[in-house]
């Protein structure tokens, strides 16, 4: 075994040697992310344990000028957590401590290693949860929700990472510790907070973790409406949402999707022969309330033209309705052996026409598409199976990729809503916005990491941006 | 040439208007790209602006060499009913938009204190919500996107027009309570509901402590009011404290939390408001804070909200409050020194609680600036944000006091 490097020995020397990661055996474990198109192999891996021992590492590599990447548990889907060469990568899952639970103000504060679901399973008990639930919460840190800015199906009525996040504990590219917001919700100045999160990373390390926590709802009702044609239940989602009712969630999967489900362990009683279906979970602290909006909903669906509707008879019944659905990307892996989770937002009334174009792109590259995503909210997910180790299937799906992009965009959509930019979608940046505005952005980096250090590479394309005047923060 | 000349050649007749008492030249662009070229032109002049929306709210005595108002950018470019978005122009008053909304079934589920004129680039500017926030949520939650003119009259876009967004970094929240710090605000992507189909009020008198039980136990049957509102007697004009609950959205759930109400109210009795005395009654609550001189909120967690309204009696009285203590947010308006306001801050920081200067004359709105007592680190990372989207200070804005 070669002998540490300088570098190495240094940060075994702050976390222990274990905690560091140089032969490439080990490092080549964290050159990909969730999505199988980027891959990059850090330098250097190193795991903090503690919040003092993430102060030092950064502290030392400010000190030698290298460039790092955070990281969480690597579920992300966009290439946002990759390091590559001259780069360190912290990984952030040891720290995973739930700090504090305050069940009378509903908050509780972690670090950011604490994985999604197990904050909501300990503070269940408290009649309380986290409200965002990204598919992958079982595996994804609540620092990573805090850089991706994550979503989940619930977040159509709860509201996606932003809205629940009051406080953060900020370590800098440069080692400083700023501390932003407050346990209240009120900013000190202006909303530092919001424009942290969803930073990919980008402005520095998210060491303490103040979240809201959302009463777990007294009441809940879950219906499967299923659909002969995807237009139909496009017209479903616009009805329910032009009556004013706002589901907990109301999510669509079309038939490739609903097959790959069915024919997984995961299989929810999903009808096969369905071009769609849509679940939608009406919840509430009033029983009548809900039961009275999932009545309308049923209504809702069934003029829009479902097939049937039908409501979930128990928890498990329901618990077996959203499994389908939250694993249905894990699913899709019968499908081939690779598979690309696209992200896009459109307006939601224009989710029936954007959907069949994309059917269409689809086709004429050749390419199996499955959709499965947050109708509600116009955010889908058309997902490309495929074998990445073709070169010119790899190179039509980035085609196809491409064209879905420029057809959300040209629907009045967005290139991604909950994903985020990272490497894969760097180069549709400059389709959404203009020089000028990347340029802002760029500026706003520099405010929070003038040298561009944290995770360098990402989120705006340099090239796209207009010049600002570079001015690093007042000492 | 004069200020006044210069401009006049390079916006027309048409952006002049009158100037006030202070005889600082005004003028209203016409458009965002108007705004951007008499920003661009201050920057390289040297100019000092002062920004003003339909002065309603924040006072127009900042001293400055001319006032941009946004006064004439008042379109809505889009409503869409289907989608529940919309896009306007900032200089739109509230009041015109809550109609054309209202008109297409769609609703703007924020109440912000000021006159019904106030204008939707005030509002986002100083992320002034009112008693919905207990619903519905603060400004940046209705947002979808800004885009925004920067003291140099740079024209940046930020978000966009749907649900979900995270292209690029958030400089919609940089703006939303930047109080136009960091640029103005010409062109907003708001998140709507459709109008609700049942909103009622409920009011029940009697002791603050009394009534802040009565709130905590509203919150724990499970209503899930729009509005759960504190507001001192002198403000609400009663004898006592009132709570206010708003109730409002789908009949089916209006009609169970009505159901509730009564169970939770204490052995007091709430009194239902007709609609009209309903909308009496909560715009009064939001003009009555651009009344007074100074108006500042504080945001503490709930379980501290009695403490807080101990605390701001105590050191300025409590004739004129409002407060949603699920959310933790007070707001006071009336009269206050300098130093009284610095002192209070300055506890209020020990208690992790910020206090945002609303409203106020300029030599106190300078003096103890719009924020202030930051956090550890904060400080430089708003001279950073300053610098940055405001390189030569064109823009007069009291962020942080002297």
């Amino acid at each position: 075994m070669p002998a540490p490097s300088p570098l190495a020995r240094d940060l075994a020397a702050i976390v222990g040697a274990k905690h560091v990661r140089e032969a490439l055996a080990a490092r080549v474990t964290y050159a990909m992310d969730g999505l199988p198109t980027h891959r990059r192999v850090p330098d250097l891996v190193v795991l903090p344990g503690t919040r003092e021992e993430l102060i030092a590492v950064v502290r030392l590599l400010a000190a030698l000028d290298v460039p790092f990447v955070p990281r969480g548990a690597g579920t992300g889907l966009s290439g946002g957590a990759l390091a590559g060469e001259g780069t360190v990568l912290i990984v952030l899952t040891r720290l995973n401590r739930i700090v504090r639970i305050d069940r009378a103000n509903r908050l509780a504060v972690v670090e950011p290693g604490v994985v999604n679901a197990k904050l909501t399973a300990a503070t269940k008990p408290l009649g309380l949860h986290y409200a965002p639930d990204p598919s992958s919460q079982t595996a994804c840190t609540i620092g990573g929700n805090v850089a991706e800015n994550a979503g989940g199906p619930h977040c159509l009525k709860y509201g996606v990472t932003a809205n629940h996040i009051l406080a953060l504990e900020v370590l800098l590219a440069d080692g400083s510790l700023v501390e932003l917001g407050s346990p209240g919700g009120e900013t000190w100045g202006p909303d530092l907070v919001g424009v942290f999160v969803g930073s990919e990373g980008n402005f520095g390390v998210a060491t303490r973790i103040t979240v809201r926590l959302t009463p777990v709802p007294r009441a809940v009702r879950t219906l499967l409406a299923d659909f002969t044609s995807i237009r139909t239940a496009g017209e479903g989602v616009s009805a329910i949402i032009a009556a004013g009712i706002v589901p907990a969630a109301l999510e669509m999967m079309d038939q490739s999707c609903i097959r790959a489900v069915e024919d997984s362990v995961y299989a929810a009683g999903y009808p096969r022969d369905a071009a769609a279906v849509l679940l939608v979970e009406i919840d509430g602290r009033n029983a009548d309330a809900v039961v009275a909006e999932a009545d309308a909903v049923a209504d809702l669906l069934r003029t829009a033209g479902a097939r049937t509707v039908r409501t979930a008879a128990s928890e498990a019944e329901r618990e077996r309705l959203w499994q389908g659905r939250k694993k249905a990307f894990g699913a899709m892996g019968r499908l081939s052996r690779d598979l690309v989770v696209q992200d896009a937002v459109v307006p939601r009334s224009a989710l029936p026409d954007v959907l069949e174009t994309i059917y269409g792109i689809a086709q004429r590259y050749g390419l199996v598409v499955s959709n499965v995503f947050h109708a509600g909210d116009g955010n889908l997910h058309p997902n490309i199976s495929f074998d990445a180790t073709d070169p010119a299937l790899k190179q039509r799906v980035e085609a196809a990729s491409a064209e879905i992009m420029s057809t959300c965009i040209a629907a009045g959509g967005t290139i991604t809503g909950e994903h985020g930019v990272g490497l894969d979608k760097l180069r549709y940046m400059p389709l959404i916005f203009d020089a000028e505005s990347l340029g802002a952005m760029q500026a706003l980096r520099r405010v929070f990491d003038p040298e561009e250090r944290v995770n360098p590479g990402k989120v705006v394309p340099v090239h796209a941006c207009r010049e600002w005047a570079s001015l690093a923060r007042a000492s | 040439m004069t200020i006044l000349e210069k401009v006049t050649a390079l916006l027309g007749e048409g952006a002049v208007l009158e100037a006030g008492t202070d005889r600082v030249p005004r003028f209203a662009p016409g458009s965002p790209d108007a705004v951007a070229l008499l920003l661009g032109t201050a920057h390289q002049e040297g100019w000092r602006v002062r920004i003003e929306g339909a002065g309603t709210w924040l006072q127009s005595d900042a001293p400055a060499d001319l006032a941009l108002t946004t006064r004439r950018l008042d379109r809505i470019p889009a409503i869409e009913p289907p989608d529940l978005t919309a896009t306007a122009e900032a200089g739109i008053g509230l009041d015109q938009l809550r109609q054309q909304l209202a008109d297409r079934g769609a609703w703007l589920g924020i109440d912000p204190p000021g006159l019904a004129g106030r204008t939707l680039g005030s509002v986002v500017a100083t992320a002034s919500a009112g008693p919905l926030r207990h619903g519905f949520g603060p400004i940046k939650d209705h947002l979808l996107g800004v885009t925004f003119v920067t003291g140099d009259g740079r024209m940046v876009q930020s978000g966009g027009r749907v649900m979900k967004n995270v292209a690029g970094y958030d400089l919609t929240r940089l703006q939303a309570g930047g109080f136009g710090a960091f640029g103005v605000i010409v062109l907003v992507h708001l998140r709507l509901r459709t109008l609700p189909r049942a909103d009622v009020t409920y009011l029940l008198e009697g002791a603050r402590e009394d009534l802040t039980q009565v709130g905590e136990d509203v919150a724990a049957a499970g209503l899930t009011p729009a509005a759960l509102e504190l507001v001192s007697p002198a403000l609400a004009r009663r004898d006592r404290w009132v709570l206010g609950v708003r109730l409002a959205g789908s009949p089916a759930l209006v009609a169970a939390d009505e159901a509730g109400l009564g169970a939770a109210s204490g052995g007091g009795r709430f009194t239902p408001l007709r609609a009209e005395e309903a909308h009496a009654f909560w715009m009064r609550l939001a003009e009555g804070f651009a009344v007074r001189p100074v108006t500042f909120r504080i945001g503490g967690v709930p379980s501290a909200s009695d403490e807080l309204l101990d605390l701001l009696q105590h050191q300025l009285g409590d004739e004129w409050i409002s407060a949603s203590p699920a959310a933790g947010s007070i707001r006071w308006t009336g009269e206050a020194s300098i130093d009284r306001l610095q002192r209070l801050r300055r506890t209020l920081a020990g208690l992790e609680v910020p206090l945002t200067l609303e409203r106020a004359p300029w030599p106190l709105r300078s003096a103890v600036g719009h924020f202030g007592a930051y956090r550890e680190g904060v400080g430089p990372l708003v001279t950073g944000l300053r610098r940055t989207f405001d390189p030569g200070a064109a823009l007069v804005v009291a962020t942080e006091g002297e």
